[in-house]
């Protein structure tokens, strides 16, 4: 073997698979295997029960619609940081951490006393005949909040380095503002836009902590499917809560392979060959 | 297009980066906009360009007042320093972009024709679907040309065109760039701070230093009458030699040189290496050699006056020099300018 001039590989690999394989492979691991140990009659029954399905269903429509609604804000948030001096601004790029930071049972139990019956939200929405808190729309909230950074810290860099002699190439060509952000902008954001839309919908998808509080959690309604792995755990029915534990994993795999698959479509320009 | 400048002024933030400025460049022209960096040529560029707004002045083309009329509308060709492609487009998308997105409909066959057109013509065939990384930096300096001249533009602008490129290729590039300019006959205008660069390809020099013109003429004019001491300095390599004025002649020692516009008194007489020569007898100005350079074209000498002045001469390779030697500087030609 070549001998190599940075020193410490095989340590460095050697420690960070052994950490990579007890942190986090491992408890993949016995997850699966703890699922396997229902048969497939078993595990199918649990994984497709209406109520089950319906925590999917409620789930991933959520996580959707709150992702949607952050990668319109965090690009609006991005471009904001990122293309204009302001006072506050320090102070406003600071805040977007806010949701990282805080535990999100903070945000959990703060956002219901904010849209409950008497909170400030819920009071002046209740006249509408709009509900927030034991309803869905509760569940997008909480999720848009604690996922709000992931679109802005990824789309933000990008941002930042874009040349802004591209977009006066684009105006002297004729381009109109509207032109430029479509066929411009737009396409060079893709590649960070996919990866924070990615991280989004995941953190959206396994948010448990922020959302119990506002949601509800009525079966076949309200109730999230990390939730309903927590109550089969509560009843100590171990195989149950791996089964639609491992549901979400897939769903997790699956998201990953897609996104990254869009990515590499999104950034082919930069292949050299 | 004819494009005049009447008095035009632009100052950031507290830095006076234009000072008034006035210049006219007639049709089919290509001028030099030549200065150091801060010289403010490239604000004037983007000022014509519409890229920036002057804060007093105007900026005429033809007998339309441009200096309001935004970028996109005023009918310019850029090409940015760094050309700034667009680096999810294909050469041909990048070529085709001013075309698709403009206000005259045109059909993708027109386009497509026009983009093969323009390949062609600067020798980028079948080049058409890489993207920009894909190609060499003087490829992607005329996909920028091509870019700008898609659109028929009234006036060629170009920020430092040549600034990122090789020698060897910068100077294929520039000849090239000549030929399409006289194919063309499009008014073009290019920055630049290579004074080779400026002389080699311009009908027509504008020297400037600190937001004003210093100079400007025919490659021809400034570079044998330079008008100052900033601009014969700026133009090339030159020497300074402490001489004092009588009567319309510059003295050093026993040299005179001709000096019809100075008047009596202490003066500087600035000569490139060129024209000065080395003898091993006087008469001349004494000195002691402190280096040998040799080139192709011949031999610089580096040498040191009685007065510790360094002087560099360009001499022929025959010419016998060596370090430590000593022997006299005459001068052959200068330009001579009171202190």
């Amino acid at each position: 073997m070549a001998r190599r001039v940075l020193p410490g590989l095989p340590l460095a690999l050697g420690f960070t698979l052994l950490y990579l394989a007890l942190i986090v492979l491992l408890p993949l691991g016995a997850l699966v295997f703890k699922a396997a140990s229902l048969g497939p009659e078993d595990y199918w029954r649990i994984i497709s029960s209406p109520r089950a399905v319906a925590s999917y269903r409620v789930t991933v429509f959520c996580a959707a619609v709150a992702t949607a609604f952050n990668l319109v804000f965090g690009l609006a948030l991005a471009w904001v940081l990122t293309r204009y001096r302001f006072p506050g601004r320090r102070l406003l790029d600071a805040l977007v951490d806010l949701p990282f930071a805080l535990p999100t049972a903070v945000a959990g139990i703060s956002l219901t006393a904010l849209f409950g019956q008497n909170g400030w939200f819920g009071g002046a929405l209740a006249p509408f005949g709009i509900k927030v808190a034991y309803t869905q729309l509760g569940i997008m909230i909480a999720m848009a909040f604690t996922s709000l950074p992931f679109i802005v810290r990824t789309v933000q860099p990008v941002l930042e380095d874009l040349d802004p002699s591209i977009e006066e190439a684009a105006q002297s060509l004729g381009g109109s503002d509207w032109t430029i952000m479509r066929k411009v902008i737009l396409p060079l954001l893709t590649p960070a836009l996919l990866a924070g839309i990615s991280l989004s919908f995941a953190r959206c998808l396994g948010e448990f902590g922020a959302i119990i509080f506002i949601a509800g959690n009525q079966p076949m309604r309200t109730e999230i499917t990390a939730l309903l792995a927590f109550i089969r755990l509560e009843e100590y029915d171990l195989p149950a809560a791996a089964a639609i534990a491992s549901v979400m994993l897939i769903a997790a795999f699956v998201m990953l392979a897609v996104t990254n698959a869009m990515q590499a479509r999104a950034l082919r320009y930069t292949r050299r060959d | 297009m004819k494009i005049k400048l009447e008095d035009v002024s632009k100052t950031f933030q507290t830095f006076r980066a234009v000072r008034g400025v006035s210049l006219e460049i007639e049709s089919g022209e290509m001028v030099a906009l030549l200065g150091p960096s801060g010289s403010g040529k490239t604000t004037i560029l983007r000022m014509i360009a519409g890229l920036e707004y002057p804060d007093g002045g105007h900026i005429l083309f033809g007998d339309t007042d441009a200096t309001r009329i935004p970028v996109r509308e005023r009918g310019v060709g850029f090409v940015f320093q760094n050309y700034a492609l667009f680096p999810h487009m294909t050469v041909a998308e990048n070529i085709g972009f001013g075309m698709k997105v403009s206000k005259t409909k045109r059909s993708k066959a027109e386009i497509a024709s026009r983009v093969n057109e323009l390949l062609g013509l600067m020798r980028l065939d079948g080049l058409g679907n890489r993207f920009p990384s894909q190609i060499s930096g003087g490829q992607r300096q005329r996909v920028a040309l091509a870019r700008a001249l898609a659109v028929d533009p009234t006036v060629l602008l170009l920020d430092e065109p040549f600034g990122a490129l090789d020698a060897n290729v910068r100077r294929d590039l520039r000849r090239w760039l000549r030929e399409i300019h006289e194919e063309l006959g499009i008014t073009s205008l290019f920055v630049t701070h290579d004074q080779e660069e400026a002389l080699d390809l311009a009908d027509r020099v504008v020297i400037l230093n600190e937001g004003n013109i210093v100079q400007q003429g025919t490659p021809e004019e400034v570079s044998r009458a330079p008008n100052s001491r900033f601009v014969t300095t700026f133009l090339g390599d030159t020497n300074r030699i402490p001489a004092s004025v009588h009567d319309g002649s510059a003295v050093v020692g026993e040299i005179r040189l001709p000096a019809p516009n100075a008047t009596n008194g202490a003066a500087e007489i600035l000569a490139r290496p060129r024209d000065l020569d080395w003898q091993s007898q006087g008469p001349g100005i004494a000195a002691r050699v402190l280096r040998v350079i040799d080139r192709p074209d011949g031999r610089r000498l580096v040498v040191s006056t009685d007065a510790e002045a360094h002087l560099e001469l360009d001499v022929a390779p025959e010419v016998v020099a060596s370090v430590g030697a000593t022997g006299f500087v005459t001068i052959r030609r200068g330009q001579v300018f009171n202190i």
